[in-house]
């Protein structure tokens, strides 16, 4: 969307998002951000993507809740024990 | 400064921990074979849920322990043990995806937004109504995610590492990397946006 008074750019915008997704923006610029995104529906698809984006990262590659069904295999743990002393 | 973040994972190495790490230095085998029982479960989940294959999953752990164990010198307690082979084990995780599925570094560059002089954005994306569940419900679309993440050069992924899945502060992010905090937001927002527009066709297939 275009600038108008009192407005931020797309661009601008883009600037101030890791910010505002930290709760870190400064009440003013805070008002002036959401205001940007009530009248930008580009800017409104772009931030839903950019949360989808951080939500897939943090499920993919965080720590499991629960540890994998099966046990360990006493093997593996002692392959790596031995791989270690090799490359000691 | 001690902070518990996401699941516990960002957390300075205890007492306990530091005296392990010690007797490690040392050469202790019954330390290295007690930090291996210890995480070697959670550690295959995470290969696991990356890699999709048992056999593999299990040759990523070996190797991350083996880069550990090789670099323990280099680990400073600053961070928990888990915290510091939580990121090995992502790393040889995603390098060896990238590696089976013959996939390349994305230049940083080519995927960041393009704005009009004006400002707006030269390609609007379009509403999507897709939740983190509905795309990871489908095996193939929670690949393409994976491969998407394998594909960011490491300066940023180790960023989005830190920030988004370790939840490190941004002073403790620029500090970790010795960059400053100017620096650790830019990596963080072209990171995120690289990996963003990586994952569009993800995003249109899961509506």
């Amino acid at each position: 969307m275009r600038r108008m008074p009192g407005m931020i750019t797309c661009q601008e915008l883009d600037a101030f998002i890791c910010d505002y997704l930290d709760g870190s923006l400064p009440p003013r610029q805070l008002k002036i951000f959401e205001r940007h995104l009530k009248l930008c529906e580009a800017c409104r698809a772009y931030l839903h993507g950019y949360r989808l984006t951080i939500a897939l990262e943090k499920r993919l590659l965080a720590t499991p809740e629960a540890p994998p069904p099966a046990d360990v295999p006493e093997d593996l743990i002692k392959a790596i024990l031995a791989a270690r002393l090799v490359n000691l | 400064m001690i902070r518990i973040g996401h699941k516990g994972l960002n957390v300075q190495a205890d007492d306990s921990e530091q005296t392990l790490l010690e007797q490690l230095r040392s050469g202790s085998e019954s330390a290295a074979e007690q930090i291996v029982r210890e995480h070697i479960s959670w550690m295959r989940g995470l290969a696991l849920r990356i890699v999709s294959d048992g056999d593999t999953a299990d040759d990523v752990v070996q190797d991350a322990f083996i880069n550990a164990f090789r670099h323990i010198d280099k680990f400073k307690g600053n961070a928990s043990l888990k915290t510091w082979l939580h990121r090995i084990v992502v790393n040889t995780a995603l390098m060896r995806l990238r590696k089976t599925k013959r996939l390349k570094e994305q230049s940083i560059d080519d995927l960041q937004t393009e704005y009009a002089p004006q400002g707006h954005r030269l390609n609007p994306p379009t509403s999507l109504s897709a939740t983190p569940g509905e795309i990871l419900e489908q095996a193939d679309l929670r690949a393409s995610v994976l491969m998407a993440i394998s594909q960011l050069p490491e300066a940023y992924r180790i960023v989005l590492q830190l920030r988004d899945i370790e939840e490190l502060s941004t002073s403790e992010v620029a500090s970790a990397l010795q960059i400053s905090e100017a620096n650790v937001k830019v990596r963080l927002h072209r990171g995120r946006t690289a990996l963003k527009t990586l994952l569009e066709p993800v995003f249109k297939d899961g509506l």
